[in-house]
């Protein structure tokens, strides 16, 4: 399987739950939090599940956190797919 | 008491998109009924509609509201901001609860929560959008335009099927008269995918009729029904005070009467609720039937209704007694959305002194009853203006309108 890195992550948050006029997913943003991104917690719900279905694995609740970052949701998806190999 | 002005209106509509654009589509008696275009109509009964052409959702609305908006939403959320800016109404400068939203429904986002159903039971649960949580709903336009537009004030939705379009408008101006300056109301519906379409055809109203043009011919010998159509209007009311503090210094109009009733129970043999709606309206408004310069007919299009609402004008104006029109012959009827669109109408053609015709009436089944304006505009002194709205159901809507010197 193919590395989900932070192209793979914007590509998906574009798809399932849009992009805020106001703010650009182009830049360094690994550690910016989703809030600040423009995600409240059904947008990152939703990218959250799309996430587990395509990869085909499982991640705790936790995951889903606005105060989060890009960085700690890749860490949290990467370690899931070691798991799940 | 006090009559709230309205001073500005947004309009989706299948014969234009925008308030003007429809105006003049309107006046032109140019009509947006064509075959079904959004799903394949065939094995349904019924293949015309309304439809809004060319609408491109990314044009207009940011990309975050378009993986959670259904498509009756984004219209309504487009219809939303026109109205706003032809109020001059910039909500982030209000305070925070000065302004509220009231939106009619029919039955929320069909279009959305089919897709979502369709992915549940061909994918599986995995492949639903957590969006489905609030897409579908019913207040659905009301909460995206409130978040969109900061309207924090008295908000709600009311589902009365087509008399909700005046239902909105008579919520929110009771909001006004409990404090509320400001009030965004209306409705903009759409049910075109084949759900919606079921849903709406099982009342045995929708017209099989093929042809465009005879597809949807109220008040006509050939009358065989209705043709579902999408779009609406949102108007923004205003106190009387408040407009003043602003500088407005041509409001549309006022909303000067109001009344809604409730059909009897089938069978009991009692008269339909339509008229005693009309008289206390024009009762509230304080006005006579010999007031009324124009009135915005229901035209439901099923023979039996349309004699019923040609019976109870004739009985209220004297036979031809005042001019009617049905200006929704050139979009369907739009669900919770129409009796909007055809206040924005009435609201317009007091300002123009004109009134928009029929459209596509060719032997009018009761010109012994009603002066229906067919196939030309008609300019007129117009002071006071009567919309009618009948729900499916049994729900009755009057408003007068009335023009500000």
């Amino acid at each position: 399987m193919a590395a989900f890195g932070v192209k793979e992550l914007v590509d998906v948050l574009r798809e399932s739950a849009g992009e805020d006029e106001d703010v650009s997913l182009e830049g360094d943003i690994l550690d910016v939090d989703f809030e600040s991104l423009g995600y409240d917690s059904l947008a990152l719900f939703n990218t959250v599940r799309w996430i587990e279905r395509d990869l085909g694995i499982t991640l705790s609740d936790e995951a889903i956190d606005v105060e989060g970052t890009p960085r700690a949701l890749l860490d949290e998806i990467n370690k899931a797919s070691t798991q799940s190999v | 008491m006090k009559t709230p002005l309205i001073t500005g209106l947004g309009t989706v509509s299948p014969n234009g998109l925008g308030t003007e654009a429809y105006w003049a589509a309107a006046l032109r008696g140019e009509s947006g009924i064509g075959p079904i275009t959004r799903f394949e109509p065939d094995g349904y009964p019924g293949r015309t509609g309304g439809e809004v052409k060319d609408f491109n959702p990314k044009e207009h609305l940011p990309s975050r509201l378009l993986p959670q908006t259904d498509h009756m939403t984004r219209l309504a959320l487009v219809a939303a901001e026109e109205a706003l800016a032809d109020a001059g109404i910039d909500p982030e400068e209000l305070p925070d609860f000065a302004m509220g939203v009231v939106t009619a429904a029919s039955a929320g986002g069909m279009e959305f929560g089919q897709r979502e159903m369709e992915a549940l039971w061909s994918k599986g649960g995995a492949y639903v959008s957590s969006y489905q949580a609030f897409a579908w709903f019913y207040p659905v336009n009301t909460g995206q335009i409130s978040i969109r537009h900061g309207l924090r004030g008295a908000s709600s939705a009311v589902v009365t099927e087509q008399a909700g379009g005046l239902d909105a408008v008579a919520k929110a101006r009771r909001h006004i008269r409990q404090g509320t300056p400001q009030m965004l109301a209306g409705g903009v519906d759409s049910a075109l995918c084949p759900w919606g379409w079921l849903c709406m055809s099982r009342s045995g109203r929708v017209s099989a009729v093929e042809n465009p043009s005879r597809a949807y011919v109220p008040f006509d010998i050939e009358a065989s029904g209705y043709v579902p159509g999408e779009g609406g209007a949102l108007l923004v009311l205003e106190d009387v005070e408040a407009a003043v503090r602003r500088g407005v210094d041509k409001p549309y109009g006022a909303v000067a009467g109001y009344a809604s009733t409730f059909d009897p129970r089938p069978g009991t043999g009692q008269e339909p609720g339509l008229r005693r709606a009309l008289e206390m309206a024009l009762e509230e408004a304080r006005i006579t039937a010999a007031d009324v310069d124009v009135v915005y007919a229901d035209a439901c299009g099923v023979p039996e209704l349309d004699r019923l609402e040609a019976e109870v004008l004739a009985g209220v104006f004297g036979p031809r007694g005042v001019p009617v029109t049905a200006p929704k012959t050139m979009t369907g009827r739009l669900l919770a959305g129409g009796a909007s669109l055809d206040l924005a109408t009435a609201l317009l053609s007091l300002r123009d002194q004109v009134v928009p015709p029929t459209v596509n009436i060719s032997r009018p089944a009761h010109g012994e009853l009603i002066d229906l304006v067919a196939g030309e505009p008609r300019e007129a002194r117009l002071t006071n203006a009567l919309v009618l709205a009948r729900g499916y159901g049994g729900f009755n809507s009057a408003m007068v309108v009335r023009r500000e010197a």
